[in-house]
């Protein structure tokens, strides 16, 4: 992308020594390599001479000095050969590559830790035991696994209709202060802290229940409350991403609007709206505090969502770690067993969507 | 073509239908006949203190096997809350990680009960605190509550103090600063604990005991998983949490008297024969009046009592049976066994028993 | 607002009437839900505003003491989460949209989306048993060599587990949200702008500080402005992680840290009754409208900054 042309030196023995940076020597293309090969090898020989006089060796220590001698040599370097200019280019090119590896870290070792201790219970029986008469070791997190489906779900059917209903009206029929008010207020909505949404249920629900009632229903409640406003956006995103032209087309053959917008206008975006939908999907099914309050915590099954707690994913994690009984080892290991399912089913959903988003997708756009 | 459209939901129903299909494998118990003679049914609901949540879980798994046709809930919303919801007959039974005080029980009102009849407290969970601590090459360290209450205040802050060394004599002690960690979260155990060294060193702690750690210093951790794990991750730290959490970590000798006495379940269950009834209560409250400052030989005074409140006369006759069937079980011997292994609590002593199943006799 | 506005008024079928008018429910259902949270979190508020330390017991004087130092520590946990998160996100997003091969990017954007995946809870656990004790040991250097910083001030938390620690599991969370957004927003610069710029004999880091960061401006700090509010809403990793005291201080690396609004009620909601309940819910209602303040603010940045920014 950035080849600049050296023009060859053909300058008469007069010409003063110019400063172009535009004509100034190019380090050679391997260089950026060399010298980073070169940093770690400084870097991990100096932390070997510390190890060696006793220390442990410092992995952490090796990769941060290596990375700080390798922008320090590489921007010097550049900046006697190439000129100022290339070198700030080379700095900012380590940095940004440097802030993407950095945030690969916490991901890294995050998988790593999931996956070592969540493997330890990832077995049948905790896909098929619930936590009822179970004390120590054993059990299972179906009861929870089943809460989440069924109060995920129910928030779902919640907030998918109100969801696109108000998308499309944003989009095919919203003028006016009415549209205006409803944008700026799904903008609020985005920002609706996830506990303040467990709040209102729980709240709610105490109205109709009487103090103290936590609910699966109230757990939905909570979870549409932070669902709706991601679907509205992702579907207006979609529905304004249809041509006009074919809605003109439409029009044109005679066609009711309403019905324009149900053959035409959806089909059109549905893979874009069943994309939006799984994410947001996934991103309400690993919220924990609304359902701590709303839906509480059980060690049962319970298939009713208006009657009795009703346990959960997160919270299964949580609890299983915030009350730990004997042995500890056994409640951890089925809170990391919880974590990993609840992380693979949100790999796939996001993975779904993504796919369903590449093989649907309308022929334009983006 | 709009059949796409609930593709979404379609996934999560099919989801859940197989789910629903799908029982837990330890549930539903219409499978394996009942071994047991076993004639009682119904259903129990308690609520209360969360201290006690994995006791009631092992005695309700314990009592519900025995007892096939009962099912039993135990909703661990916290004491306050179960008093209240016990106040007002929601719940047949509460756990509680105090009595109800002497207005409480005047003001009466228990929605639950026969009119103007009281209610019958047990102490049928002791679960001792252990002071835990994270010190490099020390195993136990012999404190007395003036200092354990200067550690936690912050007056003493390092481990080299010599009111440590004081009562420590052959052990080498590091010249390292004391991170104290307490529960950030309201909860019994700090409620117990602050008791404790109010009670103990009044000198030194002159806050009030409270569920919610009373100051603005030391370190914070979320419940009893949170103050093991800064201890144990942290270095020169002191905490304090349920006993059967304590696992590896240095413990703290409490002096009691002249001597200095660990933790165990028998001190700890001593500690409650020690101490004297609350006065001026009908014959079967057995609420106690922990004394903390107890100078008895072999007693471990930082406990936590939680109690198992139910009514003396229910107005309604329906689950009587039941209620002291299932205080029967949880005071029993195998009922304070199956505790103390889930869940870490002392056993009460054989003479506690005594009246506590008179208490339950007594239950109409 | 793409659709054309039909010049000759449609006959009006009875289909587009319920259609219509079902369109304009849901979206009036938005209007009732948020007036809804507004109204419940009001009325259960009332009674904890006009309480004191009488009434509920977590209060010591009265419900605006209470709340104070709350509000304190959740603005400035967001905040050190955001200057932690903001340049390395705007960092992964040039590295993803400008920098990174073609067909690397979209598996990249993928892998630190995963982050965005990761639920609350696990990042708690994972910030207290993995990254506390692993920035222990830098906090108590930083310490012993730069205690005379009033921000590095001892002593040392003996865990790590102070307001840093829970700032740093913050923006991590946060890092993905503003790093989606900002990618988008690099990828829509007109490319006409970015190679007029490289024919001009820009570096590469010329063309993206000229063509590609103002065009990207308010987009990115609408993303800046959108993981702000999920730092502020965030509860469980920071109950987990964070060791809360209470306290108002700007010290980074002490055990004593002020606690936030949102883990504040994680941690005392449990075993509330009574009128704490209610005084929990309110600091839930001041939290609602730090936010709403926060997000209405930045709306009215970017909408500003959109009149003016000309590249379109």
């Amino acid at each position: 992308m950035t080849t600049t042309i050296t023009p060859p030196e053909t300058r008469g023995p007069a010409a003063a020594p110019v400063s172009n940076s535009l004509t100034a020597g190019k380090l050679p293309n391997g260089a950026s390599w060399m010298v980073l090969g070169g940093s770690v090898l400084v870097s991990a020989g100096l932390f070997g001479v510390i190890a060696f006089s006793g220390a442990e060796f410092n992995w952490v220590g090796t990769f941060v000095v290596a990375a700080l001698v390798y922008v320090v040599t590489i921007t010097l370097l550049s900046r006697i050969v190439e000129g100022s200019r290339r070198a700030t280019d080379r700095f900012v090119t380590a940095l940004v590559t440097g802030a993407f590896l950095l945030a690969m870290i916490p991901l890294i070792s995050l998988s790593i830790t999931v996956v070592t201790f969540g493997l330890n219970r990832f077995d049948a029986e905790f896909f098929s035991y619930s936590m009822r008469n179970v004390t120590g070791e054993g059990g299972g997190a179906l009861h929870a696994i089943v809460g989440t489906v069924l109060m995920t779900g129910t928030a779902a059917l919640i907030s998918i209709p109100i969801g696109l209903m108000t998308s499309i009206y944003l989009v095919e029929y919203g003028r006016g202060r009415l549209a205006r008010g409803i944008t700026f207020l799904v903008d609020v909505m985005t920002g609706i802290p996830s506990i303040v949404a467990g709040l209102f249920a729980y709240a709610l629900f105490a109205i109709f229940w009487g103090p103290g009632t936590r609910t699966g229903i109230a757990g939905a409640v909570a979870l549409a409350v932070l669902m709706i406003p991601v679907v509205v956006r992702s579907s207006e995103e979609m529905l304004r991403l249809v041509p006009v032209e074919l809605r003109e087309a439409a029009y044109a053959l005679g066609v009711p609007k309403w019905l324009t917008i149900v053959k035409v206008v959806l089909p059109t975006s549905i893979a874009g709206i069943t994309t939006g939908i799984m994410l947001a999907i996934a991103r309400v099914i690993g919220e924990t505090a609304p359902l701590l309050i709303a839906a509480g915590f059980t060690n049962s099954m319970n298939y009713d969502m208006t009657e009795g707690r009703m346990q959960s994913l997160p919270v299964f994690v949580y609890t299983q770690y915030a009350n730990q009984g004997n042995p500890p080892e056994a409640y951890l290991d089925r809170a990391w067993a919880a974590a990993l399912t609840l992380i693979l089913i949100v790999m796939v959903l996001n993975l779904v969507a993504r796919l369903v988003a590449r093989f649907f997708a309308p022929k334009y756009g983006r | 073509m709009n059949l796409k459209r609930f593709a979404a939901p379609a996934v999560i129903a099919m989801t859940a239908a197989l789910a629903l299909s799908s029982c837990a494998a330890n549930e539903g118990g219409s499978g394996e006949p009942a071994a047991s003679e076993s004639t009682l049914s119904g259903n129990l609901v308690g609520a209360g203190a969360s201290s006690q949540d994995s006791a009631q879980q092992a005695w309700i798994a314990g009592f519900q096997t025995a007892n096939p046709d009962v099912t039993i809930d135990y909703d661990p919303s916290g004491s306050g809350a179960g008093r209240d919801t016990f106040l007002s007959g929601a719940s047949d039974y509460a756990g509680s990680d105090r009595a109800f005080n002497d207005e409480e029980i005047a003001a009466g009102g228990f929605e639950k009960c026969a009119p103007d009849t009281s209610v019958v407290e047990l102490p049928l969970y002791i679960s001792p605190i252990a002071v835990i601590f994270n010190l490099e090459g020390v195993d136990t360290l012999n404190l007395d509550a003036a200092t354990i209450a200067g550690i936690f205040a912050g007056t003493i802050t390092n481990w080299n103090d010599p009111a440590i060394a004081a009562t420590n004599e052959g052990v080498e002690l590091p010249d390292q600063a004391i991170t104290p960690v307490h529960r950030s979260d309201d909860s019994g155990t700090t409620e117990n604990f602050t008791e404790y060294l109010g009670a103990a060193a009044p000198d030194v702690w002159t806050y009030e005991a409270d569920g919610v750690w009373p100051f603005e210093g030391g370190e914070g951790a979320q419940g009893t998983s949170g103050v093991v794990d800064a201890v144990t991750n942290g270095t020169g730290t002191i905490g304090y949490a349920d006993a059967s959490r304590a696992g590896d970590l240095g413990t703290v000798a409490v002096q009691v008297g002249d001597e200095f006495v660990e933790y165990s379940p028998e001190a700890a269950a001593a500690i409650v024969d020690a101490s004297p009834f609350v006065e001026g209560r009908d014959e079967h409250d057995l609420a106690i009046e922990l004394d903390r400052t107890s100078e008895e030989a072999g007693v471990y005074p930082i406990v936590l009592v939680s109690y198992l409140i139910a009514c003396q006369e229910y107005a309604e006759p329906e689950n009587v049976e039941l209620v002291k069937a299932y205080l029967s079980y949880m005071a029993s011997a195998e009922g304070q066994d199956v505790a103390a292994e889930s869940a870490g609590s002392a056993p009460i002593s054989d003479s506690l028993r005594e009246q506590v199943t008179a208490a339950i006799d007594s239950i109409q | 607002m793409t659709t054309a506005a039909a010049p000759i008024r449609a006959k009006q079928r009875p289909g587009d009437r319920v259609f219509s008018k079902s369109a304009v429910f849901a979206g009036s259902m938005i209007l009732v839900t948020l007036a809804a949270v507004a109204t419940f979190l009001i009325v259960q508020s009332i009674p904890a505003l006009f309480a004191d330390g009488e009434d509920a017991s977590i209060l010591d004087s009265n419900f605006w003491a209470y709340v104070g130092p709350l509000v304190f520590g959740t603005i400035w946990a967001a905040a050190l989460a955001l200057l932690i998160a903001l340049p390395i996100s705007i960092g992964i997003a040039l590295f993803i949209s400008h920098y990174a091969p073609r067909r690397l990017a979209s598996v990249l954007g993928y892998v630190v989306d995963l982050l965005a995946a990761v639920p609350s809870v696990v990042f708690g656990l994972w910030g207290i048993g993995v990254l506390a004790p692993a920035v222990q040991p830098l906090y108590s250097w930083l310490v012993d060599n730069l205690g005379w910083f009033p921000l590095f001030a001892g002593p040392v938390s003996g865990t790590g587990r102070t307001i840093l620690t829970a700032a740093l599991v913050l923006a991590v969370m946060i890092i993905p949200i503003i790093t989606a957004i900002s990618r988008e927003v690099f990828l829509q610069t007109p490319v006409l702008h970015e190679e007029a710029a490289l024919a001009l004999g820009a570096t590469r880091w010329e063309m993206i500080r000229t063509a590609v960061l103002p065009f990207g401006r308010p987009g990115i700090i609408s993303a800046a402005v959108l993981g702000l509010g999920r730092a502020l809403g965030e509860t469980m990793a920071v109950a987990m992680v964070l060791s809360a005291t209470g306290a108002v201080t700007f010290q980074l690396l002490t055990s004593v840290n002020p606690s936030t609004i949102a883990a504040n009620i994680a941690l005392s909601f449990p075993e509330a009754y009574g009128i704490n309940v209610n005084v929990l819910i309110a600091t839930g209602l001041i939290l609602f409208i730090v936010t709403f303040a926060v997000n209405a603010i930045a709306r009215w940045i970017v909408a500003r900054r959109a009149e003016f920014s000309g590249a379109n």
